[in-house]
Formats: C-alpha cells, structure tokens, sequence
C-alpha cells in the first residue's frame, strides 16, 4: 500500500461512494472515513418512508456492510467528530483531541436541520428528522391512534405524515406558505398532493403560523396564532436543512451557501475536495451555480471527486433527479423546475393518482414531475441528460407514445 | 446460501453466496459487483440496478411488474431478459442463477 492517506470527513451517501471510487480508481494508499453517527454509510431515504412505516428494517438500510470496507481496505472511524481542519499542516483534530495527519481530503459533511426557535420546542416528543438516531426515537412516540403534527409541507414532511398515516395516527401537516411543496413544484402538483393526503385521511393546514408547542415535560398539542390547538403525542419539524459548512469556514475554504467547488469537486484548497449536500457547484445543463440536497447529486459529485483525488480530471456532468414515495404515489423528478413559465400535463392531476407535469422555460423542456409514471420520468431524464426539449401538444397527449415527443 | 453468478460486460465472472431472502442488488452492492449502481436503494426509482438475468433461470426468477417494465422500457439497450436487480429476491430456488450486467447503467 502506498504511504499516502486520504481522509473523507462524514460516512454517508458521498462518503460511502467517495471511499469505493478511490479504490476503484486506483488509489493505492489509505483510506479513512471519519463520521459522528455510529453505524456505516446508510441509505438516508427510506427514513422518512418504508423505515419510519416499519416495512424496511435497520439491516437493509446499510449502503454496503462493514466487512465490504474491511475488504477494500477502507478504515471506518465511527461516532467519531472531526472538530479542526489545519490545511497547512494537512491534519484533521478529532473530539477526543486526537490529530490524524492526511495527503488529501475529502469533505462530505452533508447538511443539518434547521431548528425553529419555538417556545415549547425542546419538550420531549418534539423531533426533527435526519438520521437514523431521529427516526428511532420518533418510533417510539407513534402508534395506532394517536396524534402527530407535523411542522413543514416539504416531501420529508409529507413523507412522514403518509408513513406515520399509513400506522394509523391521526395527522395534520402545518404548512407555513399558501400550499404544500411551494418552493419545489407547480400549483398543480402542490394540489395534486393536497387532494390525495386529504383522501387518505391527512389534515393539511396551510398559512399555517404556529405560535406554541404545549405540555409539561412531553409535547401534548400544538397553538397556531389563530387560535387552533392541535392534540399531539408527536411533533415532526421538517422546515429545511442548512450546508454544514463549519469545518471548511474554520480552515479558511471559500464558502458562499455551501463550500464552493469548481467542475472537479476542488475547493479553493487544492488538496482538498468536497461532495455532496455541503457543496455549491456548477451545473452545466443549467448553467448556474447550485446546491442540492439529493442522493444523486451526493453519489456523481463523490465519483467525481474521487477521480481528481486519483489525477484524473472528468468535470461534473450530471443530469439532477430525485423521488419522493408517498402512500401509493411513486413521484420520480428529473431536471431542475426552477425558472419555469409554463407546466404541460399529461393525465389529470385533479383525479386520480397518475400524471405528469412537464416544467419549461419558453422552448425549453426543464424538468418532469412524474407520478406513477415511470416511463415518463425515464424518456425525460435521457431526453434531458442529451439535451433535447419536447413538443408540449404531444406531451399532452396522451394517444402519443412519449418517445415521440422530443425533439433532437 | 444459493449461489449466484454475475458475469460482467467485458465477460469476468465473480460467484458470491446470497442468502435466501436478500435482493439481487443487495447481493451486489455487498460484495462490490461493479457495474450495479443501485442509486435509490432498491427503491425501484432509479433504474440503475439493470442487468440481464441468463436465459436458462428467466422462468424461474419470474417476470417484472408494471413499474418496473416501464422503467426498463429506457434504460440502455433493453432486453427480453431484462431486470431490475433490485426487484429480485433470492431464494433457494434460485441457487446456481447467472445473470449478466450492462455496458453501463445510465
Ligand atoms: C428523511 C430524508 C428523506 C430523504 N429522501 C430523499 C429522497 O427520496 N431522494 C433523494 O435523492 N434524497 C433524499 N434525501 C436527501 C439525501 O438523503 C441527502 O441528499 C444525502 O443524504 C446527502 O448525502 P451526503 O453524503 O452529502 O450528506 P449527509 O447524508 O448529510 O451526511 C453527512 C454526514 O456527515 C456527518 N458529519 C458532518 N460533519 C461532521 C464532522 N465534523 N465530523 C464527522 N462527521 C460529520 C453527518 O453526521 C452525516 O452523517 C432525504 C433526506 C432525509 C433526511
Ligand atoms: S436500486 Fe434503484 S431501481 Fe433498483
């Protein structure tokens, strides 16, 4: 093995592929992945959704299992912090005071709730979801019958209240703008999905301002400004996550919503890479910076970076796509929405459970909201990834196989 | 355990023991086949879990349920045999399947 270390700071989705494309790209030193949670490299997913409802257990969630790391010769420095990056002296301080000296490194810290400062918010009973540790407590609070608000109408807020419903709880959604998903989809989708959590039995309340969270040692309801109080057992904040910047503002990295990486996952720090949810980039497709909070984007930054770790320069190039499960509604996205001045649909999104709703910007196509429709969620994310638009009458026709509407 | 065999496309096999119960791409991701990427975890969202399950155990492994033809309707160069791995439970029915992976997954 050569003498050279590198080191990934955070152990999930980035890392997980950070470590295994080294090695498949011919890094010959150590590897070391450092991260604060006790467990390996998990699928984050399904904690809102088959994980929280039961159907998935802790033993699937695993991205790969330890002995694969053993194997590849990949050390794990488990519920282990990184508190100090000294990119002068190229070494790392742990919490324990411990320093590991490093030839490269690699940051995935990844992203981190953003907390409400809410009176009532640090009653017990009242969670935000984002590691497996979250969710494990949250299960122990719910259980047929009983009561869960839930604070935000993002899809991890809507995933837990349709995983949550699905148990049997009683469940209401506040939402603090006028529909659910605002910032992330059309007006059509927002209400495709407020029809469907009302079908299932979900109160969504929008324009929701919440004043209070009650109770003595544990939460026991909810005060919205106008007067309504909910009864909760449980309480679910999902507004947000903030880039988990620390480190990199600590060792001097440009940082400007997220730590500033050019094409080859660099920051301004040339022994120093950094991938996934914690990254400003630039996306080609759309030719502006960006900074998303996906699986896909953790996963292709993390190859890309670990290609320049190994010399080999390959920009990142990605097409962006994302999924959200909830009930019965499989929604695959693929494209950026953003910037949008016009939404086609194919099926109706006013009954029913299956459409498409199609994002452009003038001639444009941008991006596909898919539900329960895996074919078009697949033609757009190839027509997209090479760059081709579609015509909108014959996306909205339904009579026309969807291969056919895309232009070259 | 049944014994699985994944033949890659530049034609390298690698036989690994999957227990009965464990999905294909679990299988895979497991024992670091390349060639699977398995990007949603098995959450049939992805399509990056392609391969080809051999001729002879088709009959066996069974076919794919309307959301899965849809998905591989796109992926690359489809086939009859075509699969998501991540659809695919192992069973001890099933020791001694070969399946062959893709080119690429996207
Ligand atoms: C409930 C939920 C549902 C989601 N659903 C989807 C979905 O359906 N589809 C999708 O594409 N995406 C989804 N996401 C988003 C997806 O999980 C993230 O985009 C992905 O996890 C990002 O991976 P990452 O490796 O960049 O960072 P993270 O997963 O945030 O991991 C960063 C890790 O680094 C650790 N860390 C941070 N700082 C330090 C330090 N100083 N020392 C040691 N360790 C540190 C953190 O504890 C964490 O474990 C979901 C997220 C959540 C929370
Ligand atoms: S792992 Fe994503 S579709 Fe199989």
């Amino acid at each position: 093995m050569g003498s050279e270390h590198a080191i990934i700071v955070g152990a999930s989705h980035a890392a997980a592929q950070l470590a295994t494309g080294l090695r498949q790209s011919g890094w010959d030193g150590k590897i070391s992945v450092v991260g604060d949670e006790a467990i390996p490299p998990y699928h984050r997913p399904p904690l809102s959704k088959a994980y929280l409802s039961g159907e998935k257990h802790s033993d699937e969630l695993l991205i790969r299992p330890a002995t694969f790391y053993e194997k590849s010769s990949i050390d794990l420095l488990l519920g282990t912090r990184v508190t100090a990056v000294d990119p002068k002296n190229k070494c790392i301080t742990l919490h324990d005071g411990g320093t590991i000296p490093y030839s490269k490194l690699a940051l995935t810290t990844g992203a981190r709730v953003r907390k409400l400062s809410l009176p009532g918010c640090d009653l017990d009973g009242v969670f935000y979801l984002r590691d497996l540790n979250d969710v494990n407590r949250i299960r122990g609070f719910i259980g047929h019958g009983k009561s869960a608000v839930i604070v935000g109408g993002g899809y991890i807020g809507l995933e837990t209240a349709a995983s949550m419903r699905k148990l049997g709880m009683n469940v209401t959604v506040l939402e603090a703008l006028p529909r659910v998903l605002q910032r992330v989809t059309a007006p059509e989708v927002s209400a495709f999905y407020s029809r469907v959590h009302g079908e299932e039995g979900v109160r969504i309340i929008t324009d929701a301002v919440v004043e209070a969270l009650e109770g003595k040692s544990a939460v026991t309801a909810v005060k919205l400004a106008d007067g309504t109080t909910l009864n909760a057992d449980v309480v679910v904040i999902g507004v947000g996550v903030i880039p988990e910047t620390e480190l990199a503002e600590q060792a001097g990295l440009a940082v400007d919503n997220g730590i500033v990486v050019d094409e080859f996952a660099r920051t301004s720090d040339p022994d120093i890479v950094a991938a996934g949810d914690c990254t400003n980039h630039y996306n080609p497709i759309y030719d502006r910076r960006l900074r998303l909070e996906s699986v896909q984007n953790a996963t292709d930054q993390a190859k890309t970076a670990a290609n320049t770790l190994c010399g080999k320069l390959e920009a990142y190039h990605a097409l962006p796509w994302f999924w959200s499960d909830q009930f019965d509604l499989k929604l695959q996205i693929a494209g950026l929405s953003q910037g949008f001045d016009r939404v086609v649909l194919r099926g109706a999104s006013t009954s029913g459970r299956s459409f498409a709703a199609f994002y452009f910007s003038g001639e444009r196509l941008l991006a596909v909201d898919a539900v329960n429709r895996p074919k078009e969620f697949m033609a757009v994310r190839r027509a997209l990834a090479a760059g081709h638009s579609a015509d909108p009458a014959k996306l909205a026709d339904e009579s026309i196989d969807i291969q056919h509407a895309f232009l070259s | 355990m049944p014994l699985v065999t994944f033949i890659s496309f530049d034609g390298s096999e690698q036989e690994v023991h999957v227990a009965s119960g464990t999905t294909l791409m679990h299988a895979a991701a497991d024992n670091g086949i390349p060639g699977v990427l398995a990007d949603c975890g098995g959450a049939c969202s992805c399509g990056t879990c392609h391969c080809y399950v051999d001729e002879t155990w088709q009959a066996k492994v069974g076919t794919a349920d309307d959301v899965e033809t849809q998905m591989l309707e796109f992926v690359i160069d489809p086939q009859p045999n075509s699969r998501l791995s991540c659809q695919i439970v192992i069973k001890d029915e099933l020791d001694g399947l070969v399946v062959h992976l893709p080119k690429s997954q996207f």
